[in-house]
């Protein structure tokens, strides 16, 4: 195996985790303050099929990015509208979300099948990315990597060093108890599912402009809800999860290599592998029942009626 | 005329609605319905039999008033869908579909009168045809330009699933590009899915880190020919003329062709001549097609490909033509002998050529 061979592997493997990324960040958010949003894979294809049209109607990668956060925090403004004013059921309107935008994207996506998009640019150093082998990995990548490898910096700094992130894990925690010295329970839950839904479109975005430059209907393939089980496998910790989408994305890759090889083991088992191993390797390394109890937000998924 | 739904799961009990709004308007023109199992936006399978579905508009003009019903599961939905097709005036109902076999057959009993055309199934009744297309036969043509055209004699192949279909595929293809370069190997990733863009994309590139400068697929998704295009190797495209995604790297396409024979079957409904029958059409029917060479097929790749076009149509050539070894080179097929059909039908077994064991 040679070092060409693992750079190559390892740009692969980072396309493949950074949707993950963003989406289950995201989501980690949107759970801490107590909202369990089940529609993560509808925004995701919402952002995608916006971040697509938008690339050609404004000719610019940060806009159609743009567009496509947008999007997806319009799409998560409807859920939170019904979970959080009309509170209804999340878990069905989370499935529900998921659905309408199946359908959502597919009716808006109808004349872009077929049409090709070059993909993102990608950064360009004089001197740096032409570095062997670090060159192309760490200077070469589109503003999207670098972003998604800043958000676990930035999501852990949020909900652990300040202010804001104590108070939305209060009220996460305990909404009532939050309610009472005086926060505004329910503005801060919107606020956090709508940054979900932003993070969900961005990682759309990232699918229809990055992973696979094209547009066809249902085109996440489920990855929406490789991310919500991410963030229940990583015990609600950021680095757990930026690790998890990595192994994720990493075991996905290598499994292809492996057969591409030729190594004599099932495929189907092979299939399986990214699954099972990122689901031990987390349950491995966050096992502790207290330590779990403790950064699990105690009030996901029920609904909050402030007292009169 | 677009009768479909938003929402996938309700696509059957909403389109019972549009069903009834359609038969409003229903004169004498012969009415033929379409069952998809995908969306019609998915630019591969379903595409394709919706296209057929438009030549025969076009071809058929008012004398047809067709109706689609697209992404609908195989299971029961299906056979709620084919029953309102069937019981709100349909004369011609195709299901295009494998998974549709056994509601098509419910359904059928009950009208006895409508003809069904049940697409890549093998149960037939008085009222249901079956038909398919030999791909394996457009397999064995971009075999051929592979052959011509790899320069590492690698070829990646994404694979789906380990059902004889695909693997005629894989062994078609395998040997027509060892007959040209007879050190070839085919390397296979299975992606256990029909449609994951960005699987089938990681997993191009996967292939083409392994050496592969030659990629074709047995997947639906546009992405392998896009990682292909970006890295400078060559693909073919699959069901569809793919070349808008890879415009350099396409170099042609195995094309499924469902309107000529939408229109013979429609046009026999019309007339009465209309007889179950079993059809499994290839380039000499017309029902698989290639799309037009790219522009970096070689001259040596054209003649050869086109030799193999007209061999087959003319029926000198057949794709699996002895002599043929299996993995371990053993021989299983003797010189001047074919594959019967039904070892080509339930096709288990790798040919020479074909790197890494098949999955069972």
């Amino acid at each position: 195996m040679t070092l060409d061979f693992i750079v190559l592997a390892l740009l692969t493997i980072i396309t493949a985790a950074t949707p993950l990324v963003f989406a289950a960040m995201g989501e980690l958010i949107t759970e801490k303050s107590g909202v369990l949003n089940l529609g993560v894979e509808g925004m995701m294809l919402t952002g995608a099929v916006t971040g697509f049209a938008s690339v050609f109607f404004f000719e610019s990668a940060i806009v159609a990015c743009i567009a496509a956060m947008l999007a997806g925090t319009l799409t998560a403004l409807l859920f939170a509208f019904l979970v959080l004013t009309l509170q209804a059921s999340q878990v069905a309107t989370g499935l529900a979300l998921t659905i309408f935008g199946v359908g959502l994207s597919a009716l808006l996506g109808q004349n872009m099948v077929g049409i090709a998009y070059e993909g993102l640019p990608t950064l360009s150093i004089p001197y740096l990315t032409e570095l062997p082998i670090v060159g192309k990995l760490l200077f070469g990548q589109d503003f999207l990597v670098y972003l998604s490898l800043a958000l676990p910096f930035l999501v852990a700094w949020f909900l652990y060093r300040t202010r804001a992130g104590l108070i939305l894990r209060a009220v996460g925690d305990s909404h009532d108890a939050a309610h009472a010295i005086g926060y505004p329970v329910i503005r801060i839950r919107y606020c956090a599912t709508l940054f979900g839904g932003a993070m969900a479109g961005l990682a759309g975005a990232y699918l229809s402009l990055v992973y696979s430059p094209m547009w066809v209907e249902n085109m996440t393939a489920g990855r929406g809800w490789i991310a919500l089980a991410l963030v229940v496998f990583a015990t609600w910790r950021p680095w757990r999860l930026f690790l998890g989408a990595y192994l994720f994305g990493g075991i996905t890759i290598l499994q292809l290599h492996a057969q591409a090889v030729g190594i004599n083991i099932a495929s189907q088992f092979m299939s399986m592998l990214p699954y099972i191993i990122t689901i031990v390797v987390l349950v491995l390394i966050s096992r502790d029942r207290n330590k779990i109890k403790l950064n699990a937000p105690a009030c996901i998924g029920k609904p909050f009626h402030p007292a009169a | 005329m677009r009768k479909t739904t938003l929402l996938k799961t309700l696509t059957a009990s909403m389109s019972a609605a549009a069903l009834l709004i359609g038969a409003v308007n229903a004169q004498a023109a012969t009415k033929v319905g379409f069952v998809y199992v995908g969306p019609v936006g998915d630019h591969g399978w379903s595409y394709q039999h919706d296209q057929g579905r438009l030549e025969l508009v076009k071809e058929m003009g008012s004398d047809v008033e067709t109706t689609f019903v697209e992404s609908v599961p195989e299971g029961a939905d299906a056979e709620r869908v084919i029953r309102k097709l069937a019981g709100s005036g349909h004369d011609v109902i195709f299901t295009t579909s494998f998974g549709y076999m056994n509601p098509t057959l419910k359904v059928a009993k009950q009208f006895p009168n409508v003809k069904f055309e049940h697409a890549t199934g093998y149960k037939r009744a008085d009222n249901i045809s079956t038909f398919s297309g030999r791909f394996y036969e457009g397999r064995a043509v971009i075999g051929t330009i592979a052959g011509h055209m790899s320069k590492t004699g690698v070829a990646g192949y994404i694979a789906s699933f380990p059902i004889p279909e695909v693997i005629r595929g894989i062994n078609a293809f395998t040997l027509a590009m060892r007959k040209v370069n007879p050190e070839a190997q085919v390397k296979v990733v299975w992606v256990n899915s029909w449609f994951d863009p960005g699987k089938e994309g990681d997993a191009t590139k996967a292939l083409i880190d392994q050496g592969a400068d030659i990629i074709t697929q047995h997947t639906d998704s546009p992405a392998p020919l896009q990682v292909a295009e970006a890295r400078g190797v060559h693909a073919f495209g699959q069901a569809t003329d793919m070349s808008a995604f890879a415009p350099n790297a396409h170099l042609t396409a195995i094309v499924n062709n469902w309107g000529p024979y939408y229109i013979k079957q429609t046009k026999a409904a019309i007339d009465g001549s209309w007889k179950s029958t079993d059809s499994w059409v290839g380039l000499k029917g017309g029902m698989v097609k290639m799309a037009p060479y790219g522009s970096a097929v070689s001259a040596d790749a054209k003649t050869a490909a086109d030799a193999v076009v007209a061999g087959i149509i003319d029926g000198s050539l057949h794709p699996f033509q002895g002599p043929i070894n299996n993995q371990k080179g053993e021989q299983v097929t003797k010189q001047g002998e074919t594959v019967a059909i039904g070892e080509l039908l339930g096709m288990n077994w790798y040919v020479e050529g074909v790197q890494g064991e098949l999955p069972k």
